[in-house]
């Protein structure tokens, strides 16, 4: 089937090849303690390239992406009913190891949180909680996660010194370089780019183009033309549910629901 | 237009009498300080002179120094600084990051917060009990355990409060990689709060390098140089309460000097400290 082909309104998941999905979110309920924040959220998310989730503030969005790498398990009232498929396992059973399924699916979050300590070691950070690397190993490691998140020429001579000293756009990307060092299959970007100026958002979003060949790719963002520029797939979210998903470009031009329509439109939200 | 433009004259007003308020309340704070370290500085300096370093205290009319006092104060104050570091970081970081809202941490907050005002002479009486009384014997160990006492509650609320400060997001980005708590707080957190950590240490260390009362109950004195924690202990303090009071002119003076040097001592390693933390940060 084809995303383009006329779909039911009221369905949220659109038809992408079944053999390209990388993590498959299946009739998801998301709880803050007894207030439901996500209702039944069926959403796939295909390998190898972007998918956007979009919608006005308080849908979901964030709520979604924090199950995904279940980031909500560090607060006890927060819980996730329902199924996320990743490489044929249900994440959210328990007995999962978390560490090992957050090495897989790596998080940047809409502030840029460098951690107190040398550019360097911001990057080796999280390869060193996995693999024991020699020094030269390392270095080469951490040049090729700053290549990929296209900072390295910007910090090639000054690696050892504070990641707290770089620009606001630079902490991002060094957030990014850190992620992907740990060689994730997936990134979750939670509005990476809504603390940041728009020279340093290009310049984010370039990162995430250059990136999207080889990884699973989600982005939660508050810029449509951001949803536009960057993905292959959109979801629209609404009050906690899918409303509608598809290929960006399909959804971008040919909303599906008026509700998607309106917010795409800029009518609401 | 004339009603708007009486109403800024009177904010104006209003801000010229709250200002010149908190100047004049802070003057009286300064004025206060100025004397004290005033007459600290004129009537210590006169005492101080080498022998203050190498002898002990002596006994009225003869020659003598701080030095017996000057190590015990140096032990027992860097012992209870090691324990109460240890308890107070450790506990603090259990506060802020692990208890939560939990009964528990609710519970050991609030006694933490009665420790943290409670009179110190309470303290000396609490650990003569347990450390002085059972073992036949004042001790250097027993005063250091009573300023550990007075310190780490201290040092507990700062350390939960610098760590709370900490962005929640920076929690979670190192919990996004899979790091597990305890590297999270080493590694994260209680590097991104050194300054804040070490300025707790330092308010807990002025808060305990003048203290009397506990180290009476404690340590006693000593008048004689002792290495030997198990025993009685000189203290500065001690020594400074107990030559003051004596109607001795020469043993006032070196009293005097006891209170500058201790004054001194607290201002040098709030100075080194803060040389530390600043060079810290910037590399």
């Amino acid at each position: 089937m084809n995303a383009l082909a006329p779909a039911p309104a009221d369905t949220s998941v659109a038809a992408i090849d079944k053999s390209t999905v990388k993590l498959d979110v299946q009739n998801l309920d998301f709880f803050y303690g007894r207030n439901q924040a996500l209702k039944g959220v069926s959403i796939p998310f295909a390998a190898n390239s972007v998918t956007s989730l979009i919608g006005p503030s308080g849908c979901g969005k964030s709520t979604l992406l924090r199950a995904l790498n279940r980031m909500y398990a560090l607060y006890p009232g927060q819980k996730a009913t329902g199924k996320i498929i990743f490489d044929g396992e249900d994440i959210l059973k328990p007995g999962v190891d978390l560490a090992m399924l957050r090495a897989k699916i790596g998080m940047v979050f809409q502030k840029p949180t460098p951690f107190p300590m040398s550019i360097h070691d911001n990057v080796a950070f999280g390869v060193r909680l996995y693999e024991t690397l020699g020094k030269a190993d390392m270095a080469g490691r951490v040049e090729e996660s700053l290549r990929r998140a296209a900072l390295w020429d910007e910090v090639k001579d000054k690696l050892h010194t504070s990641g707290l000293g770089l620009s606001g756009g630079q902490q991002q990307r060094l957030c990014v370089a850190r992620c992907i060092a740990v060689k994730p299959e997936i990134l979750l970007l939670d509005e990476p780019t809504s603390a940041l100026d728009p020279i340093s958002s290009a310049k984010l979003e370039e990162t995430v183009t250059q990136l999207k060949a080889d990884y699973t790719i989600v982005i939660v963002t508050h810029n449509l033309g951001q949803a536009a520029r960057l993905s292959k797939f959109t979801g629209f979210m609404y009050l906690g549910e899918l409303v509608e998903f598809g290929e960006t470009e399909g959804m971008f031009t040919h909303p599906l629901t008026t509700r998607a329509s309106d917010y795409i439109t800029g009518r609401f939200g | 237009m004339t009603v708007s433009q009486t109403r800024v004259i009177q904010r104006k007003i209003t801000n010229l009498v709250f200002v010149g308020f908190c100047f004049a309340v802070t003057a009286i704070a300064l004025t206060a300080l100025a004397l004290i370290l005033y007459s600290l500085v004129s009537q210590g300096l006169g005492g101080l002179n080498l022998d203050i370093f190498t002898k002990d205290t002596p006994a009225a009319g003869s020659p003598g120094g701080l030095l017996n006092a000057i190590i015990g104060s140096i032990l027992m104050s860097g012992l209870g600084m090691v324990i109460a570091v240890t308890i107070g970081i450790l506990a603090g970081t259990w506060l802020a990051e692990y208890a939560g809202m939990s009964r528990y941490g609710v519970v050991i907050r609030f006694l933490n917060d009665v420790l943290l005002s409670a009179p110190s002479i309470l303290v000396g009486l609490f650990v003569y009990e347990i450390l002085v009384h059972p073992f036949k014997s004042f001790s250097g160990i027993a005063g250091a355990v009573a300023l550990a006492l007075l310190a780490a509650p201290v040092i507990t609320r700062t350390t939960e409060d610098v760590l709370k400060l900490q962005p929640i997001a920076l929690r979670e980005s190192g919990f996004a990689l899979g790091t597990p708590v305890w590297t999270v707080i080493r590694t994260i957190l209680w590097r991104g709060s050194t300054s804040g950590l070490l300025t707790g240490a330092l308010l807990a260390f002025a808060r305990i390098s003048g203290e009397t009362a506990p180290l009476l109950f404690t340590a006693l004195n000593n008048q004689f140089r002792s290495f030997d924690m198990t025993s009685p202990m000189a203290s500065l303090p001690a020594v400074i309460y107990q030559d003051a009071l004596t109607p001795y002119p020469d043993l006032n003076k070196l009293a005097w000097a006891g209170a500058l040097l201790i004054a001194a001592s607290v201002l040098m390693i709030t100075i080194i400290a803060r040389i530390l933390s600043t060079e810290q940060k910037r590399s």
